[in-house]
């Protein structure tokens, strides 16, 4: 029941049964965290280094907890790549780290491509965290974890990804999950932030955000980074919110309930109202539980498998 | 690689001779007598010459680059002249052109002169290119004119497109007094943003920063304007885009002194190749989509595109070792550029070997006046020996330059250089 890809960097060209396989995975791991006591010692004496090159919280905490409920050792390295660009180059910190004997890396970055360049230097099993505006497969995963678990199934189901596209690595993730996975996949913002020629990819455009709930079973609704605004992408809050944002007043407009969806962190107010956010039609708890239990599936399923037996041999 | 005076008498035998300037092919032997040429077809050497048997090898001009970077001044540890020209030699190249973004750039007569100095004890002609601005800041013309009589050759502020429309005019204006080529690298820097490889749908797909073809063929369009409306010469360095070879192609009918250029990498690679998040393959500007290599081709074809040149562009590991943002824009090119070329001008697309060493000998002389009628009597020898139709993988073993960020390891290419001559040396690859 193991893995066809070492590594797990994207899911561009990922094989969908391994993309299901986690998910089930993933379901029997929710099981042990309902439990009062949610431990289980699947990868005790496994070493895994969280390599954090960008800031992050949830994700972090996330693999973190996941690497904890499975009794791996775990350790935390945290450099912002400016510290990168004075000093050590990317190729020594990675060579230095798994001389140190370790098992398996967890990586954000920057830049498209750095876990890809990671598993040129190391031998340790590399799992991509977010690369700049690339990919964010776990995101995904659990993503559709949390979809799977609504619909009880992926294949044939409407979702809308709204928001800046352009600079979304949990976009791309999701859309190459979906589309795998069977699912149909319309995307929707501001047309200056989603890719020129993303539709090649076979994704539908619409800029109307009324057309897309009334289509969509789910909507996955992405943060607007504050970044963007004054770089003349976006023009003001008020300008974003009244044609993009997902209001309550929009949502009450529709007969339709869709599901709402949020990769974190909010801006409440902004892309997303505070009410819908605590609404009925929100999973977004959801997602983030699911996205311990989806991480402890990958991590195990990537770094375990191997029975006591055969560690002490 | 083997690098020795040439003999006093030698005579390359039996080879098949072509001719680019006559646009002559026949068979015959090439006798080279004090490093100058003494006979061509059939000679009549004296009987202790040194013989070099080249059955089924071509023997040609030497192949001349308008575009190389070789780093000296400022980064020896990338290239310098003397490195330079043995990575030259090994790709059959006899005279080369060099980009004056040195540091600091070639923006003086003495940096010129510095450059010529220097260039006088190296295997293989060299000649600068200066700086169309001081420092090549974009906003004050350099001493063109005593550049000039230093011996440079052209004017370019390779690297940093000029970006002001008003300083092109003034540089092309200027230049028609010596009558040489202003070289501009054609990128609006506001299209281009931060954009680091083409902007398609690979680019897309690979979440990295696009640089749409319009930042070329805008800028490209001005610079046609800007030189009709002048009188003066322009050359467009390494056209990447469909876009461009368009304008070019509609303002060369009507106006001969624009010349251009292609890369073998825009001939040889697609955007696809950057799934690999192979550094070497960032460049500026970027490779674009098939569509865009299949345009080039044929614009070559129509001589829309007047010659090769390879854009040789030295970087270190440490430059290009990294992750894809912080990497630098470049590769060289001089060893792989005739298997690379050949391969596909000739086997894949159906030119003839004549028409493509044109393009690598008389096209680029010509743009930049040097003599082209390489086999007449009493000319200086630059001879490039070819063996046509060998296939090999190019490895690192085949790179003479300092640096090897090249994205042709592996790659199989077809035709190879097999001895160079020039200023009285002999190379044996």
């Amino acid at each position: 029941m193991m893995l066809q890809q070492k590594h797990l960097l994207g899911l561009e060209g990922y094989p969908a049964e391994d993309i299901q396989t986690i998910i089930d995975t993933g379901f029997k791991f929710r099981e042990v965290l309902d439990r009062p006591i949610k431990k289980v010692p699947s990868l005790q004496g496994v070493t895994i280094v969280n390599l954090f090159f960008e800031n992050s919280t949830r994700t972090r905490i996330s693999f973190e907890l996941a690497q904890k409920r499975l009794s791996a050792d775990t350790v935390n390295f945290s450099a912002t790549s400016s510290s990168l660009k004075k000093g050590e180059s990317f190729k020594d910190t990675a060579q230095n780290i798994e001389a140190m004997k370790i098992d398996a890396v967890v990586m954000r970055h920057p830049t498209p491509g750095a876990p890809k360049h990671l598993t040129e230097f190391i031998d340790s099993v590399v799992i991509n965290a977010g690369d700049g505006t690339h990919e964010h497969p776990t995101q995904a995963i659990l993503d559709m974890m949390s979809l799977h678990e609504k619909f009880g199934k992926l294949q044939g189901l409407k979702i809308g990804i709204l928001g800046d596209i352009s600079h979304s690595r949990v976009a791309l993730s999701n859309i190459y999950g979906l589309l795998i996975m069977g699912a149909e996949v319309t995307l929707c913002g501001p047309p200056n932030l989603i890719p020129s020629f993303i539709k090649e990819l076979g994704v539908n455009v619409n800029y109307n955000v009324d057309e897309v709930i009334e289509w969509a079973d789910a909507l996955n609704v992405l943060r607007i980074q504050r970044e963007r605004m004054g770089l003349g992408l976006v023009a003001s809050v008020r300008e974003y919110r009244a044609m993009f944002g997902i209001t309550q007043e929009r949502l009450d407009r529709h007969k339709k309930e869709i599901v709402i969806m949020h990769p974190g962190p909010m801006n409440r107010g902004v892309e997303i109202d505070g009410s819908v956010a605590d609404g009925d039609q929100a999973i977004i708890l959801n997602q983030v539980l699911n996205g311990v239990a989806s991480r402890m599936a990958i991590l195990y399923l990537l770094c375990g498998g191997k029975s006591n037996e055969e560690k002490e041999s | 690689m083997k690098i020795e005076k040439v003999a006093e008498n030698l005579v390359l035998k039996n080879g098949t001779i072509i001719d680019p300037f006559n646009r002559t092919t026949f068979s015959g032997d090439v006798w080279v007598q004090d490093g100058k040429i003494a006979g061509v077809g059939d000679v009549n050497a004296p009987s202790d010459a040194m013989i070099m048997d080249c059955t089924e090898k071509v023997i040609t001009h030497g192949f001349c680059d308008v575009h190389v970077h070789f780093r000296e001044p400022g980064r020896e540890d990338k290239e310098t002249l003397k490195t330079g020209s043995l990575s030259a030699m090994a790709g059959g190249f006899t005279r080369v052109c060099v980009m004056p973004n040195t540091n600091p750039p070639l923006d003086s007569p003495e940096s010129i002169n510095f450059i010529r100095e220097k260039a006088s004890d190296c295997p293989i002609h060299i000649h600068p290119i200066g700086a169309v601005t001081k420092t090549q800041g974009g906003n004050d013309l350099t001493e063109m004119g005593l550049m000039h009589q230093e011996g440079a050759v052209a004017f370019s502020d390779d690297g940093l497109p000029i970006q002001d429309g008003a300083m092109m005019r003034i540089a092309l204006e200027y230049a028609t007094l010596m009558d040489v080529p202003i070289i501009n690298h054609a990128e609006d820097e506001g299209l281009r943003a931060k954009g680091v490889m083409h902007e398609g749908i690979v680019s897309n797909l690979l979440g990295l920063p696009g640089n749409p073809d319009l930042a070329e063929s805008a800028m490209v369009h001005r610079d046609l304007e800007l030189a009709e409306f002048t009188g003066a010469r322009l050359h467009v360095p390494h056209v990447s885009s469909g876009k461009a070879v368009n304008h070019i192609r509609t303002m060369k009918a009507k106006n001969e002194k624009v010349t251009s250029e292609v890369t073998p990498h825009h001939l040889f690679f697609n955007d696809e190749a950057l799934r690999s998040f192979n550094t070497n393959l960032k460049v500026a500007p970027p490779i674009r989509t098939e569509n865009d290599r299949k345009v080039l081709i044929e614009a070559v074809k129509d001589g829309t595109i007047d010659c090769i040149a390879t854009d040789h562009a030295p970087h270190s590991m440490e430059d290009k070792e990294t992750t894809f943002d912080l990497a630098s824009f470049g590769m060289i090119g001089l060893e792989s550029c005739f298997g690379a070329v050949k391969k596909v001008l000739v086997d894949e697309e159906g030119m003839s070997i004549e028409d493509v060493i044109g393009l690598l000998t008389v096209k680029p002389r010509d743009i930049m006046g040097f003599e082209s009628d390489l086999f007449s009597i009493g000319q200086e020898a630059e001879i490039t020996v070819l063996d046509p139709n060998v296939e090999w993988t190019f490895g690192r073993e085949h790179v003479q330059s300092r640096s090897k960020n090249s994205p042709y390891y592996g790659k199989t290419l077809n035709g190879k250089v097999v001895a160079t001559i020039a200023r009285d040396h002999i190379s044996r690859n």
